[in-house]
């Protein structure tokens, strides 16, 4: 079953409960194999397989709750994470502060703080830095104008970091103290 | 910091996911080159792609891939694909 492992992860981040991914994930290989006699040969079948993913997401998921969006994401700064890793204690190894910082983050934090961002910056963020797809085949899967795809990855991956560095500064990783000059 | 070194950073995302023209590329590899903060900023964001997509990954259950495969068998017998989620 192609894809089913990046499907279900996606799913997964998407809806954030197991039992809701499964469903998901199903619905979209049925819809997919109903709708196969539409899919053009030579185009690219993970964008498309992702399009029906988020679409099905869209409709059945996303009508169901209604959140806030996060209003503090405009605030914050390029290089957000890297500027507060320098800080970090040396330990004698080869490997940067702020790499070693990067080395110690856990899949459990990474996946929380993707899917602790709004829905909006998640999806982007989910099907570029994870999935790899393009900012064009992004706009199609979301449907939106590449500019807004831009946007939302800007927006999304700063509001990443700054979720990363909380988790750092949780464990200790990191100082608590603020970054010099900016 | 320079101005080339606002101009970069302006186009920061653009330049890492491999969307700006060969002209500009090359002009932003060339700061990097000859501009240490700004390389090392931009080659942690680069680290920090890769942490998260290696790290960002699943395994599907078996019992998903038994289900869907069953779901599909279903539709190819044409049977009923069984309650739309939702419903």
């Amino acid at each position: 079953m192609p894809l089913i492992d990046s499907l279900y992860n996606a799913a997964l981040r998407m809806t954030r409960n197991p039992s809701d991914a499964e469903d998901l994930v199903q619905e979209t290989y049925l819809k997919a194999y109903r709708a196969y006699g539409r899919f053009e040969e030579g185009t690219n079948i993970k964008a498309w397989l992702y399009r029906i993913l988020t679409n099905t997401f869209i409709n059945t998921y996303r009508a169901k709750k209604r959140r806030p969006e996060e209003s503090d994401i405009d605030d914050i700064e390029s290089f957000y994470l890297y500027r507060r890793m320098g800080d970090a204690e040396r330990s004698g190894l080869s490997r940067s502060p702020e790499d070693q910082v990067l080395d110690q983050l856990t899949e459990t934090e990474i996946k929380a703080a993707i899917e602790a961002l709004p829905e909006h910056f998640r999806m982007a963020v989910l099907l570029s830095d994870v999935e790899g797809f393009s900012y064009k085949e992004i706009a199609e899967i979301l449907e939106v104008p590449i500019g807004t795809v831009m946007s939302r990855l800007h927006r999304g991956r700063r509001s990443l970091q700054k979720r990363l560095y909380e988790f750092g500064r949780q464990r200790g990783l990191v100082p608590a103290a603020s970054p010099g000059g900016e | 910091m320079s101005e080339h070194c606002r101009e970069a950073v302006e186009v920061l995302y653009e330049y890492l996911d491999d969307e700006l023209t060969e002209e500009h590329r090359i002009l932003i590899r060339h700061h990097l080159d000859d501009c240490p903060p700004c390389f090392e900023a931009f080659d942690f964001e680069v680290e920090l792609r890769v942490v998260i997509s290696q790290r960002c990954r699943e395994r599907v259950p078996p019992t998903l891939v038994e289900r869907v495969a069953a779901a599909l068998g279903r539709l190819q017998n044409g049977e009923a694909s069984g309650p739309a989620i939702g419903e």
